[in-house]
């Protein structure tokens, strides 16, 4: 194996483009290392992306929204107030990720590219709208954040293409967000199932909508039907058991180590009710 | 197989060393730096016994490269204390029992002082959420956070 | 044997807590484990393991591998002895697999090369060809006349005819009628019990350092409960006499049973025959989990008859144990354990050795009693519901006591249940309100304790220090306790006293570190070693002082006369007498090597808070009180460690913790992240009350403590979850799903 620290993401996609055999990129390490001790993948080159400028900064772009760079670790996110004050729900998402160790090195760009179906940050991004821009040897484009797994462990990155950031867009007024996982214990486990909701309203009324499950489905279901049961509702009993009940239908799970399908399918309602509740009490403020 | 040259601060010294691209932090430690307070419990960062801290950060040393150490100062269990003075928290584990085979001990001393240089007043919930990715499986982590807590109490005493 | 201190309320170090003799090693990374042993020129081992659940083995050729510069090595079983018998055939087989591999996992060759990264290449290279064969991993499967099976001729004689060859051990206890004294019941509840496979989950892999020459003559490092044992079993596995291998046992970065036997550690041995180079071997977890001792999986019945006054008239259990793939489940001990906390007078239990293409069981901290609790203790609590009686009281009602024939055989001697029983009802816990939609649960536990072969050696330096010499691992602090009863008996500060864990050539045998033996047995060899000493130092003082030895006796570190007549004399202290030992008749040391019985059962009763989410079946765990007899706490620092440890892991079987096999037999979670055991944010505070109720057969009252404390657990948590979830739950663990599908199959 060959490592390689470039310096520019331009080096770092030549050097991609270039290389022989199996080509990892390195942001925290944290599943990528795993991966490779365990003889599951063994790449031929590693490229450590953190050395590249501007890589690990949190900014705030001119339009109100977000620009979070590759290679930012889930514990600078949380301790970013106004991201935190912005978007809780993104924020949450990546914070459950492992341990206190883990979120030293953990990153929002390097959980969407593992490309897990139960990736604890990525509900949370896709019910923000978030984008990635990804850099190739053809330049660089803004590819939406639910279009880059498709499937466990694949993504639609082209060969030698890299994420540079990831970019939430302006929070606007009256908005909240929330991301609910159900884990066994109260830590340290991967999500047996994962639900993100983000809401806007006027008044007590949701006027926007997005509801996201992970880990029920090959990559996060995106729940427009559920999503609408909540327009123009102020979130009432009758209205959190349609969208239970229309989260559960939603489900395509499997059955393994972690949860049966009868409980992922179940327990998406109920963590689809639950975070509907806090995302609408942080946008109420 | 090309080794890396690295250059880097071990608590506070000045360490060289070549490494293979695939070997770990922990294994650099461990192998070449023959610094083996810090323990190998799972290689997958579930267990942080080989818990250090990289730029004051703390993280599972089996889970960095040892080429991502160029330039970084990083703290072992073997740097907690002052020359003969015990840190506080060692003292602490000690005198609460807050270890029975000791394994884990280094990680969660370091995870510990870690915890403590960020927040000097944590509750029991914040110790344990913190520690969560320290495996114990002999005290039922009871004592260990007793000795935290009371560490804690002292040092805000004594300031 | 003198108990002149039983009853003795007096002591002067015993129920102190200083701080442990090797507390600074241990908080500075100076301690040496297993894996922290480097030697010149040592070599890197690792394992070629089967990825089938069971395969005949074709062909190994290691010769792709031998190829990979710097790979000095390939070995296979054909590289160990061949006459080996009984359970050295099994610890062989476990090894390094024969003809067949048993379970996926199974070692079937390894290699040693120049770095541990060659070595993993290397491990890819072996090519070895495999028949896949049929598998069963299920207990009850495994039992079926149709099961594939393990392996023919390892049938008990007792086994009754008809069954599968697969069922290798059958044990049957009690007395009684069962007929009548269920007819005697006013209520009878029988109920099926399901117990999944954990591990110890010991947080050190299994790691050593071995070196065996030309010559046969070798020396091996490694983590170990019983560094005797790595040396009879490895020197009969690589065909050298056993003297020949002196055994090093490092720090033992927790065991709680599963370090009570040989994995890598012949391996690596055979290794450097073959290299006549060190060999170094650590496994890493997946390892761990796949191929070192989980416990057995379970499949139990209970039927328990009660009185409407709260009488148990009568009880029967059944109990099936899967021991992998290998004799040696320990469905005796389950079938001994399960009623033995209670005076029954009619009560029957068997129990099924099961073999299955798993991993070989090893011991995990009281190796078959939790389960047993687990199915005696739901069904009592059950009952008590169902008769509206207050279970604490019913479990007094019921309680073994000094007199009672236990269930298992034996008459009790004084033992502490009704203590603990009366402890636990006085304790703030159980008198306190429960929350609503909470749920609390209770249970006894019983484990018999182990006495066993035991040696001490004790010295006397010339400044009056002593050092003590033992040959048990010490695993949780050991080297306080004995070092408090050795400060008790010789009058010393306990500060000058150093305790030493031997290597097998420096001291007689011993028994592994365990079996709750280690504070009894080698305490009890301590004080009588100290003993020893003190007739020596005595008789030095007789003779310098011109009078008998029994006219002169030992006290406060000092020889004093034995009483007025003896003549007046100023005290002579330890230190006086030692440094002039040399001219006085020679050094003095005290020795004991003993076998001893009367280790004392001890009981616990544990009492457990729980919240039950209706919606998704999640338990915490909001209060958790453990009682238990301790006979005496020596230091009770490590007695409350002791308890609250097995709480914990008995937290985690209860819960979380299970092993889970694919179709294929192929092990799903072998590793930290999905074998779930209990994290600190997990767990509340747990509370402990140390009763003493001291044990006749030690000099000071001692009972092990190690293993009684994770008997009751997983019934204490079963009953409270059931009390919570308002459904009995009778599979274990109870994780979230098996929960949440009782819940709902009750609101049908």
């Amino acid at each position: 194996m060959r490592y390689h620290r470039p310096e520019t993401f331009e080096e770092a996609v030549r050097l991609a483009a270039g290389a022989p055999g199996v080509t990892r990129f390195l942001l925290g390490g944290t599943d990528v290392l795993v991966q490779l001790r365990s003889g599951m993948v063994t790449p031929d080159v590693m490229i450590d992306l953190k050395g590249i400028p501007g890589i690990s900064k949190v900014m705030r772009t001119e339009d109100g929204g977000w620009c979070i760079g590759a290679a930012v670790p889930g514990s600078k996110l949380g301790a970013n107030a106004d991201l935190v004050a912005d978007w809780p729900g993104v924020v949450e998402g990546i914070e459950l990720v492992g341990s206190t160790q883990i979120q030293s090195r953990a990153t929002l760009t390097g959980n969407l590219c593992n490309a897990s179906p139960a990736a604890d940050g990525v509900p949370g991004l896709v019910a923000a709208s978030a984008t990635a821009t990804v850099v190739g040897p053809h330049g660089s484009r803004i590819a939406r954040v639910e279009d880059i797994p498709t499937g466990p462990g694949s993504t639609s990155l082209e060969p030698g293409e890299v994420i540079s950031g990831i970019n939430l867009p302006r929070r606007g007024e009256n908005g909240g967000d929330a991301y609910l996982r159900f884990i066994p214990r109260s830590e340290m486990d991967i999500a047996v199932v994962g639900c993100a909701v983000n809401l806007r309203l006027d008044g007590d009324a949701v006027v926007e909508a997005r509801v996201v499950l992970g880990a029920v489905a090959p990559t996060v279901l995106v729940l427009p039907d559920a999503a609408e049961l909540l327009v123009g509702t102020a979130l009432g009993e009758g209205e959190l058991e349609k969208l239970a009940a229309a989260a559960s239908a939603a489900c395509k799970p499997i059955s393994d180590k972690r949860g049966t399908i009868e409980f992922r399918t179940e327990v998406a309602g109920v963590l689809a009710k639950r975070a509907a509740k806090i995302a609408y009490s942080r946008a109420k403020g | 197989m090309s080794r890396i040259h690295v250059t880097a601060r071990v608590n506070g010294d000045k360490v060289e060393f070549l490494c293979d691209p695939r070997e770990t932090l922990l294994d650099v430690l461990r192998d070449n730096l023959g610094l083996t307070g810090t323990k190998e419990g799972c290689g997958t960062g579930d267990c942080g016994a080989c818990s250090v801290t990289v730029d004051g950060r703390l993280i599972c040393s089996c889970l960095m490269l040892g080429a991502e150490a160029e330039g970084k100062e990083i703290g072992t269990v073997e740097g907690i204390a002052n020359g003969e003075e015990l840190h506080p928290l060692q003292v602490k584990f000690i005198e609460h029992a807050a270890l029975q085979c000791g394994i884990c001990t280094p990680g969660i001393l370091v995870a510990a002082k870690n915890l403590l240089e960020h927040n000097p007043a944590p509750s029991e919930t914040e110790v344990r959420y913190w520690l969560a990715g320290n495996l114990c499986r002999c005290t039922g982590y009871d004592k260990i956070i007793r000795a935290v807590l009371d560490t804690a109490a002292e040092i805000r005493a004594a300031n | 044997m003198a108990f002149d201190k039983l009853n003795s309320s007096d002591f002067k170090y015993i129920g102190t807590r200083p701080d442990r003799p090797d507390g600074v090693d241990k908080v500075t990374g100076r301690a040496n484990y297993g894996a922290d042993a480097y030697a010149a020129g040592m070599l890197h081992g690792a394992m070629v393991r089967s990825p089938h659940a069971h395969a005949r083995i074709i062909r190994i050729d290691g010769s792709r591998a031998l190829a990979l510069a710097g790979v000095k090595a390939v070995v296979t079983r054909a590289d160990f002895a061949e006459d080996v018998e009984g359970e050295y055939w099994n610890v062989l087989d476990n090894v390094m697999a024969g003809e067949r591999a048993l379970y996926h996992g199974h070692a079937v060759a390894a290699v040693a090369a120049t770095s541990s990264l060659i070595a993993r290449e290397a491990v890819a290279l072996v090519d070895v060809e495999y028949e896949v064969l049929p598998h069963v991993t299920d207990v009850d499967e495994a039992m079926q006349p149709d099961a594939p099976v393990i392996r023919e001729g390892q049938v008990s004689t007792s086994v009754p005819a008809g069954l599968s060859p697969n069922v290798v051990g059958y044990y049957e206890h009690g007395h009684g009628d069962l007929d009548a004294g269920f007819a005697e019941a006013d209520l009878i509840i029988e109920r099926h019990f399901t117990v999944e496979a954990a591990h110890q989950g010991y947080i050190e892999p299994h790691a050593c350092l071995a070196q065996l020459g030309p010559d046969g003559r070798g020396e091996l490092w490694c983590c170990t409960q019983g560094q005797w044992f790595d040396q009879k079993f490895c020197a009969a596995l690589l065909g050298i006499e056993t003297s020949a291998l002196k055994v090093t046992a490092s720090e033992i970065g927790g065991g709680f049973g599963g370090k009570t036997t040989q994995f890598i550690e012949p391996v690596a041995l055979a290794l450097s025959r073959k290299t006549n180079r060190p060999v170094k071997v650590v496994m890493n977890r997946s390892e761990v989990f796949k191929a070192s001792g989980p416990t057995s999986s379970s499949s139990m019945d209970v039927k328990i008859g009660m009185t409407n006054d709260g009488r148990i008239s009568a009880a029967q259990g059944t109990y099936r144990l899967q021991g992998g793939a290998f004799p040696g489940a320990w469905a005796m001990l389950t079938a001994q354990c399960a009623f033995a906390p209670y005076q029954i007078n009619h009560v029957k239990t068997t129990g099924y050795d099961v073999m299955c293409n798993r991993p070989k069981v090893a011991a995990y901290r009281a190796p078959g009693s939790p389960i047993a609790a687990f199915s005696t203790e739901s069904v009592i609590d059950e009952l008590c519901n169902r008769l509206r009686l207050d279970p604490m009281e019913v479990r007094l009602k019921n309680a073994a006591r000094e007199g009672t024939r236990s269930s298992y055989g034996p008459i009790y001697p004084k033992i502490g249940l009704v203590d603990c029983l009366e402890a636990a009802k006085a304790h703030p816990h159980w008198t306190s309100p429960l929350k609503e939609g909470h749920g609390r649960g209770i249970s006894c536990g019983f484990w018999f304790n182990f006495g066993m072969e035991t040696s001490v050696n004790l010295m006397l330096s010339e400044d009056g220090s002593i050092q003590i010499t033992v040959g048990t691992p010490d695993i949780g602090g050991s080297r306080a306790s004995i070092a408090l009863m050795a400060a008790e008996e010789l009058g010393i500060p306990y500060e000058n006293i150093r305790v030493n864990i031997a290597d097998t050539a420096s001291l007689g045998f011993n028994e592994m570190s365990h079996g709750s033996r280690v504070t009894f047995a080698c305490g009890l060899a301590t004080v009588e070693a100290a003993r020893d000493a003190t007739d020596k130092l005595c008789a030095r003082a007789a003779a310098k002082w011109g009078i008998s030895e029994e006219a002169v006796k030992w006290r406060d570190g000092c020889a004093i006369p034995a009483g007025s007549n003896a003549g007046e004399f100023d005290p002579l202290p330890i230190e006086e007498i030692a440094g002039r030992m040399g001219r006085t008749g020679g050094p003095i040391s005290g020795h004991h090597s003993v076998t001893p019985d009367g280790a004392g059962p001890s009981f616990a009763v544990h009492i457990v808070d729980s919240e039950v989410d209706p919606e998704t079946g999640k338990t915490e765990i909001t209060r958790y009180t453990v009682v238990q007899d301790a006979g005496r706490a020596i230091h009770p620092s490590y007695v409350e460690g002791q308890y609250q440890g097995g709480a914990a892991q008995g937290i985690g079987w209860a819960l979380n913790e299970e092993y889970i096999y694919d179709e294929q037999g192929r092990l799903q979670n072998d590793g930290f992240l999905d074998y779930r055991i209990p994290v600190a944010s997990d767990l509340p505070m747990i509370d402990t009350v140390i009763v003493e109720t001291p044990n006749p057969g030690h000099p000071y009252g001692v009972r092990g403590v190690g293993e009684t404390s994770i008997c009751p657990p997983l019934a204490a948590i079963a009953n409270s979850v059931s009390n919570a979830a308002g459904v009995r739950l009778t599979h274990l663990p109870m994780s979230p799903p098996r929960i949440l599908k009782a819940m709902k199959e009750r609101l049908g």
